[in-house]
């Protein structure tokens, strides 16, 4: 099977290797052929959600032809590949557009949606050791639907001591251009996520977004708390490492 | 009071309530108790989403049509001896009520609960040509007691004070001296009514559906002040929002077990009245005039827009009770007597972008409204249009964010651009990454006013993935 990476501009820019590197490694042993294509960029959702919808239609046309020849598209990121989906929207006075925003959105899946759902795999063979809980990101949970995916997943991977989030269906706060646009009120919340996090007592955060993880990781950091943050291909892809 | 709530600038307000520790334990304890019961009753309903399904179908065929369902429902209450005044300002419609009250020389008036009295400032107008207008909901009556606080919640007003405080208002207020205990407190508050139920000359209520078919009004209450508000006074006023409205009794039945599930948690309230009419011969109670008022006040703006779905809404503040943002800075942050995410997409439709134009912005449009909402109102895709039209069509969006926004559209559709910028990016971010507090440049300064940002240790993915093309050791 012939997938297309879309690394997300987060992965690809602000963080180190390790993300993309993971979601390739994963996919790679499951039996895929993973390409990279090189143009790509963002999924445009930063101009998408401030309204500034002639914008993101650039970026949107970018990104659609980038990945025109692509057989799956697959992303680690729940929000970034609901933004995919979305591109209908922006061209719908575009016929010719639009239908091209349809076959992308048709052929792209976030990791754990396309490992489990396409693949039809639940176990990848994944081994960490550690005390860990999952924070479901809103936009993967609620616009693109993806629940039970990531947690099928999680079960199956050796060593892991699972404890869920309290109130795990709460935004951490994130919300792209909310994060700088609202600063006290984004605080407030991710404090709360914060406290919940500890709670649990984890050593180690997962999560499918990194908006989401940047920013509780970031907040974490800034308190001078121990807890890690790690996406949840890098737990697909350990192989005994410890949390 | 009309909609807006407070002269005060928005992050202004939202620092208030986030300081005030008192409102926001409220809230909280507030938002799970009503959220949990949600949960569990539509759970107990079983197939929660067709029954989402079905009312929004209702409801968009209700607004479809609403002029057809108008007309009949203004018939039958004329042909039963109401009288319909149909507002299309909240000016016209206080003045058509207090032609009423001056016309019945009353004095005293009770009312019910009602937001749409609340929007078109009606207790001010009252209260203007000499009337006594007393709030009978009791959370409604603690903040008129309180020197008109406005409402934090559309369902639960007074969600922001604790009994300690209501307490203390009684104390102030009314004299009383007895405990904070809750059923001590209602106790009272249910003596003190007593008296101005038995006074008031003119009832007011407000509408949740009103009922095409037979002319008839309903009210959905748990603590039966309505039928105290529709069964005392010889002149009944009902004030309606004009979207209000249910074909039949068959769609009501749906609606209203809807509302009750998603408001308060419970199958049915304590109380849901019917009216249909004035008293007739033969009635042992029930008012002898009867008046509906309905309210435009900005509605048929909103039909026929990509808004129209807004006009859906049920007020049963599901979407408030999920609301992250809400949750931490209460009700009085939205400046407008409809809080939340309704009241986020809501109050700059009825009143302007000019005082309300950070409302859509204060969400992280993680859709928790949306999937709560019993009508299915896309709301967090809504607060998204406002946010276009706020780019488009206001104008009101700095300069800065607009050329940060054609630069950042510019770069990502030019993958040269793209590598360029995110070639630099480890330089500018390496140095801030940790404890930079309000450091980098533009939006990252306000990042990193409360966070830290990933260090950029080790090789980017793109070096990694060339290098492993080079030497072909895909595995
Ligand atoms: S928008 Fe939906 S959830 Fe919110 S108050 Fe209205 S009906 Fe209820």
């Amino acid at each position: 099977m012939k997938v297309s990476l879309f690394l997300t501009c987060l992965a690809d820019v602000v963080y180190p290797a390790s993300v993309g590197r993971s979601t390739v490694e994963i996919l790679e042993r499951l039996g895929c052929e993973v390409d990279f294509p090189k143009k790509q960029t963002c999924c445009g959702q930063p101009a998408f959600n401030s309204g500034f919808h002639k914008e993101s239609r650039e970026v949107a046309k970018h990104m659609i032809k980038t990945f025109e020849s692509a057989e799956y598209v697959v992303s680690p990121s729940g929000s970034c590949t609901s933004m995919l989906h979305e591109y209908e929207k922006l061209f719908e006075d575009d016929l010719e557009w639009q239908v091209k925003a349809k076959e992308l959105a048709k052929k792209s899946y976030e990791l754990t949606q396309f490992i489990v759902d396409v693949l039809k795999i639940e176990d990848v063979g994944a081994e960490f050791n550690g005390n860990v809980t999952y924070h479901t990101s809103c936009h993967m949970t609620r616009l693109l639907g993806v629940k039970e995916a990531p947690m099928k997943l999680l079960e199956n991977v050796k060593g892991l001591k699972f404890t869920e989030l309290p109130f795990k269906q709460q935004c951490c706060g994130f919300g792209g251009t909310f994060s700088v646009k609202m600063v006290p009120i984004s605080e407030q919340m991710v404090n709360e996520k914060v406290h919940h996090i500890e709670e649990t007592e984890a050593e180690v955060l997962i999560g499918a977004d990194l908006g989401c993880l940047m920013n509780i990781g970031g907040r974490i950091d800034r308190q001078g708390k121990s807890v890690k943050v790690m996406h949840i291909a890098e737990i697909l892809n350990s192989r005994g490492e410890a949390g | 009071m009309g909609i807006k709530t407070s002269n005060e600038k928005f992050f202004d307000r939202v620092e208030k309530g986030i300081n005030d520790s008192f409102m926001r334990k409220a809230v909280v304890e507030a938002q799970g108790r009503l959220e949990g019961r949600k949960t569990q009753t539509t759970e107990e309903l079983g197939n929660w989403e067709d029954w989402r399904d079905l009312a929004e179908e209702i409801r968009q065929h209700t607004l479809e049509n609403l002029d057809y369902y108008l007309e009949q429902f203004v018939e039958n209450v004329s042909n039963q001896g109401g009288h319909v005044f149909f507002a299309e300002t909240a000016e016209e419609a206080n003045e058509y009520i207090t032609s009423v009250v001056k016309d019945k020389k009353a004095k005293n008036i009770i009312k019910s609960k009602s937001m749409v009295t609340e929007e078109i400032g009606m207790n001010g107008a009252l209260e203007e040509i000499g009337c006594n207008v007393v709030e009978s909901d009791l959370g409604e009556w603690i903040l008129q007691l309180d020197d008109h606080d406005p409402p934090s919640h559309i369902v639960v007003p007074a969600l922001h004070k604790n009994k300690e405080q209501i307490r203390d208002t009684f104390k102030v207020k009314r004299q009383y001296d007895k405990s904070s205990d809750p059923t001590e407190l209602a106790l009272f508050a249910r003596e003190q009514l007593r008296k101005d139920f038995l006074a008031a000359e003119v009832g007011i209520t407000g509408c949740n559906f009103a009922v095409a078919e037979s002319g008839s009004i309903t009210l959905v209450t748990n603590e039966g002040n309505a039928r105290m508000s529709t069964t005392l006074p010889k002149t009944q006023i009902t004030v309606m929002g004009m979207e209000r409205i249910v074909p039949t009794w068959k769609e009501l039945d749906i609606l209203v077990s809807m509302l009750c599930r998603s408001a308060v948690g419970q199958k049915l309230t304590s109380y849901i009245t019917g009216l249909t009419a004035a008293k007739e011969e033969g009635d042992v109670d029930g008012p002898e005039e009867f008046h509906v008022v309905i309210i435009d006040n900005g509605r048929s703006k909103i039909l026929g827009t990509k808004f129209q779905s807004t006009l859906q809404c049920i007020r049963c503040a599901a979407c408030i009770n999920v609301c992250p943002v809400y949750r931490h800075v209460g009700g009085h942050s939205y400046g407008s007597i409809y809080p939340g995410p309704i009241g986020a997409v809501l109050t700059p439709l009825l009143e302007g972008y000019d005082d309300y134009k950070e409302l859509p912005y204060a969400s992280t449009l993680c859709a928790a409204c949306t999937e709560a909402c019993p009508v299915k109102i896309p709301l967090h895709e809504l607060l998204i249009e406002h946010r276009k039209d706020i780019v488009e069509e206001a104008g009101k969006t700095s300069f800065a964010e607009k050329l940060a926004m054609k630069g950042y559209a510019f770069a990502m559709s030019n993958p040269g651009v793209y590598r360029i910028g995110s070639k630099a990016a480890p330089s500018v971010i390496g140095p801030i990454a940790k404890g930079g507090e309000g450091k980098g440049p533009g939006p990252v300064k306000l990042w990193t006013q409360i966070r830290d940002l990933p260090e950029p240790t080790g090789e980017s993915f793109r070096k990694w993935f060339e290098g492993r093309d080079k030497k072909g050791d895909k595995s």
